[in-house]
Parts: C-alpha cells; structure tokens; sequence
C-alpha cells in the first residue's frame, strides 16, 4: 500500500503534465483546423463543440440529478431564437417578415453576439425555471412525459407567434457568429464549469439526489430546490447551445426542434455515460463525426450485385444498433460515471498482471 | 432534550401513530423496541420532518420543531440514520460522508470532524475513494453511521441499525452507540433486536400498533415478563 501511495505522488504531476500537453495540442489542433481545414470538415469540427455543451447540459439532468427529461429541444429553440432576433439587423428582418411584420419593439434591437447569447441563456433559463417548479415534483416517466409535452408546447407556440417568431417560415441569414473560436471557448467554458460543480458540495448533492432522494433529504439537502437549479441550470446551457447552433446553421425554424434534436442528444449521453463528463466529450466527438461520415448511408449506393434506390436515415439506424450492442454490452455507456484519468489510459493499454496480489 | 406530545401519524386512512408521548434526556440512550408495523421508523420519520404528522407536537430544547422543513431540523442538531442504511451506493464513501456535512457551513470543523469518523472507522479510511455500493452491509452500515455523525448531530436517530447484519458487526455497531454516547451525543435507537437495544439503553420504551405500552428503564424492561416474552422470545 505504501508503495502504491508513493507511485500516486510521483503519477500527480506528470499526470497534470499530459494534462496541459493535451490542452496545448487541442488548441494547436484549433487553430490548424481554423486555418487550414475545408468549409465542410471545419463545420464538423466546430458542431462537435456545440454537441458537447447541449450533451453536458442533458448530462447534468439525466446523469447527475437523475431527472429523466426529454424537453431540452424546446430550450434550445427559445435560445436560438433569442439569439437570433437579438443580433439580426433591422433590414434582415424586414427581409424575413414578408408575410406579417414583426413587432416594433423587436424590430431596432441589434446587440453584439456575447450579450446575446448570455440573454438567450437567461431566458431560456427562466423557460426551464417556470416549467421546472411544478413538473419536477413529478418523478421518473410522469416526469419524461411532461417534459417531452412541454418542449413540444414551446416548439408550437413558436410556430404560431408569427409577429415574434416569423412562425413555420423561420428565420434566415442569421450572422456567422460562431465561430471556432466562439464555440471551442463556450465549450471549454463549459467543460469547466461542470468538473467544479461536480465538486462542489452542491454537485455533490445533486448525485445524492440521484442515488437516493429520501436519504438526500434526511441529510438535510432541500431535494426540490436542487432539482430546480440543476433543471434551471440544464436549460441555460441548452439555450446557449441552441444560440451556438442557430448561428452555425444560420437558418433557423420550428421542425429544426422536434423530439429528434432531443433524441440526437440523449443518445450521445447515453452511449458516453450517463453521468460521465468526459463521457459525453467523447461521445458528443464520435457521435457528431459519424453523423456526418455515415452520411453515404443515405445516398443510393452501387454495391456491384445490387444498387440501393438511396434509404433517407439509414445511417440513423447504424446509431439505434450502437445503442442496442451499448445498452446488451455494456449498460452504463462508454464511461459509466467514471471519469477519463491519464491513468485510466495507461491500465488500458499496459495490462497489469498485479489482479491476483494485495486487495487493499 | 427531545420532548414528543400526544403525536399521531395518519397514511391515509391508517392510523399510523395514536398519540405517543416519548422524552429523550440530554446525554442518555433511549431505545424503542416493537413489532413491524407498530410505528417506530414513522415516529423517527415525523421527527425529523419526512412524515408530516397530524396531531400533537415535537420539542427540542422547548422549541417546537414539529412542522419544520428537514433541513432545519438537521440544522438544529437532529439526524436520522435510515432504515436499510440508503448510502449513495454511486458516490464514494469520502463523498457519502460530506454530504452528511452539507448542513454545514464550519469547513474546518468538518474536516475534523471526516478524521474522527475515520478514527472511529478506520475500515472507512482504508475504502475512502471506493464507490459506496462496493461496500459490505456491515461496512454501508458503518458508512451510514459516520454520515450521520458527519451532520455533528446533537441527536442521532437510528433506525435498525443491526437489521440483516452478521452477529459480531451488530456487536460491533452497539459498541459504537455507546461509544458516541459516552462522547456526548444523544441517541435514539430503533430496533426490532430488543434485547441488544435495552442493554445499551438507559431508557426504552415499547410500542404496539401506534401506542406506547410500555416503559422503563433499560435493565428493568430486559426483567419484565411480558417484554421478555414478546420481544426476547422466551417461554416462560
């Protein structure tokens, strides 16, 4: 045991060491893909950093708090709306209300991208608070199905305030604004702040809300304040992913946001680890690339014996049989509610033949 | 220190508790024994806040907590230790034990507070990093305990500690009430194992389908026929 205590001591910095290393490089990579990557390539790389903040913002409700929500498609709609009326100019909203002009108050606000976005944060923070305070005294399904209801409810309300919205036509030419700089730093940022709160005694709380909610409350934590935040909290982040993605795609409409958006996000948690921050890093990663790499699945293909007519979604269907081998092989995701360690790396590789010594 | 008045409990349409009166003193152990079902874990439970009761009152040190949300409850000084000790079988035993803490505010304290858990423990220490559902029944069941300390209660409550333990961990586990004990905190004890309870306690009471029949001190309800046969399993 003293020796083990002793390779920890030395293991610490060098671990920290690789740590910096592989932040370095990742900036590196950053700015290599920046300047040199295509226009296609670059937009995968630059979804995967939204995909990994709508994934943590769906972490921190599934995996953490233990709250089975299925709304998150509706916060992101209310953030990249938002988003999008807050930063479009005046001349680009008259060319996109043609049909039924939009409200004058709305109409001369033009604010700087970083402004925005926090406020596209905050209202769709407040979306969640205002939902959140009754839903979540709903537990487990009741509580699925109520979310899943209200991020439809949000998602139709938005087809049908045309004066606000634009309604079913949507919004077009909404600025360039994320960029890869601008959606790497709100990552990291957000990266960040989930590993503090997850160390934090308030993160704490919110796994003990998970594990078991009445020896939670028994301790003296207020389970519904908890469950609030962490649903208040989920939704800013969504907002502000939603914001990331409306800016990216830069068309924005009400069927961008339907159950499937939500879906897309859930199986990156849950194939990445309900729970496991690095986990949905990783995942969000696989995930957006193989979205986009399997996109061949979808075109007709000439398999020499026969030629496929092209099937819309098959590459979807690759997605449902990885969760199905995920969830028979290895139900806890990637990660289970572990966490990426240099020296989790380093047993993976160098097989330790020490399983038989000491069990202390 | 803890004074309960005429408490009655209702689920529904079942009337849980009928009306108990229970006193614990400061310092002493006071221990209630009885079947399922008589009422112990609900009265535990409507103490400190989890069970709303219908009727009659709860003191501490003369103030009337009854009514009161869980967190001030815990925060005045009262903690209950479940039943089927409910760690958090995801976090680590260090984690478990700080989130008895969380009540308070004093990090110092509470970091003294983890080393006297440990000393108390020293299985806990050895397991510190391990996930709390790895752990044995007899070691959750220590886990439980020091998270329950952790709150640094003036009043612990224990709610069948020894329940589904090995004969020498429930040897184990009553040598450390008594041990907590004789460092100052009071503690109320709720077992189905009357005899390991009443030779612990200074004083217990018995409770039979939501009343209080019995009472005495530790040593004197160990002698009393009608506990020794109900209770102790003895014939005569």
């Amino acid at each position: 045991m003293n020796a083990a205590t002793q390779e920890k001591t030395i293991a610490l910095p060098r671990n920290r060491l690789y740590s910096v290393i592989a932040v370095a490089a990742f900036i590196l990579l950053a700015f290599i893909a920046d300047r040199f990557f295509d226009a296609f390539t670059l937009r995968v790389f630059n979804l995967c950093a939204i995909y990994i903040v709508l994934a943590l913002s769906l972490n921190l409700l599934n995996g953490f708090t233990g709250l089975f929500s299925l709304g998150h498609a509706g916060f992101m709609a209310v953030g990249a709306y938002v988003s999008a009326l807050l930063t479009m100019s005046p001349q680009l909203k008259d060319m996109n209300y043609f049909l039924v002009p939009i409200v004058p108050w709305l109409h001369h606000v033009t604010i700087p991208f970083l402004p925005a976005l926090i406020i596209a944060g905050l209202v769709s923070a407040l979306v969640g608070f205002l939902i959140g305070a009754p839903v979540l005294r709903l537990r487990d399904d009741y509580l699925a199905i109520a979310t899943l209801g209200f991020g439809e409810i949000i998602r139709v309300l938005i087809t049908n305030a045309q004066p606000i919205t634009n309604g079913a036509q949507g919004l077009k030419g909404l600025p360039r604004f994320s960029t890869t700089f601008a959606v790497w730093t709100v990552a990291g940022l957000v990266i960040l702040f989930m590993a503090l709160l997850m160390r934090s005694s308030y993160g704490r709380a919110m796994k003990a809300v998970r594990d078991d909610e009445l020896a939670a409350e028994a301790m003296g934590i207020n389970v519904f304040r908890v469950k609030v935040t962490s649903f208040t909290v989920s939704s800013f982040l969504a907002g502000v992913g939603g914001a990331l993605l409306g800016h990216m795609i830069t068309t924005i409409d009400p069927k961008m946001f339907t159950f499937m958006l939500t879906f897309n996000i859930l199986l990156i948690v849950v194939l990445g680890g309900t729970g496991s921050i690095s986990g949905s890093v990783i995942s969000a990663v696989v995930v957006t690339i193989l979205m986009e790499a399997l996109r061949f699945l979808d075109e007709p293909m000439n398999l020499i014996i026969f030629k496929t007519q092209g099937m819309p979604g098959l590459r979807m269907v690759v997605f449902s049989i990885l969760l199905m081998v995920m969830i028979i092989y290895r139900q806890r995701g990637l990660m289970g509610n572990k966490e990426f360690s240099w020296d989790m790396l380093r047993d993976l590789f160098v097989k330790k033949g020490r399983k038989g010594g000491d069990h202390a | 220190m803890l004074e309960i008045k005429s408490l009655s409990v209702h689920y529904g349409g079942i009337h849980a508790l009928q009306g108990i009166d229970l006193s614990v003193p400061e310092g002493k152990i006071v221990t209630l024994i009885g079947a399922n079902g008589a009422g112990k874990s609900t009265t535990l439970r409507s103490i400190v806040g989890l069970v709303k009761p219908t009727a009659g009152k709860v003191l501490l040190r003369d103030m009337v907590i009854s009514g009161k949300a869980t967190q001030d409850i815990v925060q005045r000084g009262i903690v209950l230790v479940p039943e089927g000790r409910r760690i958090f079988p995801n976090l680590t035993v260090e984690e478990n034990l700080h989130l008895g803490a969380y009540a308070r505010n004093d990090k110092v304290g509470v970091l003294k507070d983890l080393d006297h858990v440990y000393d108390l423990f020293p299985r806990l220490k050895e397991r510190r990093a391990q996930k709390g559902g790895t752990l044995s029944g007899g070691e959750q069941q220590m886990l439980a305990v020091g998270r329950g300390l952790m709150s640094k209660p003036k009043l612990l409550m224990m709610d069948e500690p020894s329940l589904g333990l090995a004969p020498l961990i429930v040897k184990m586990i009553f040598e450390i009430i008594k041990q907590i004990n004789t460092e100052g905190t009071t503690v109320l004890l709720v077992e189905q194992n009357a005899k390991a309870a009443l030779e612990v306690a200074d004083y217990g009471y018995v409770l039979e389908t939501g009343r209080i029949t019995l009472q005495g001190r530790g040593q004197d309800l160990l002698q009393d026929d009608r506990v020794r046969k109900a209770y102790l399993g003895e014939a005569q």
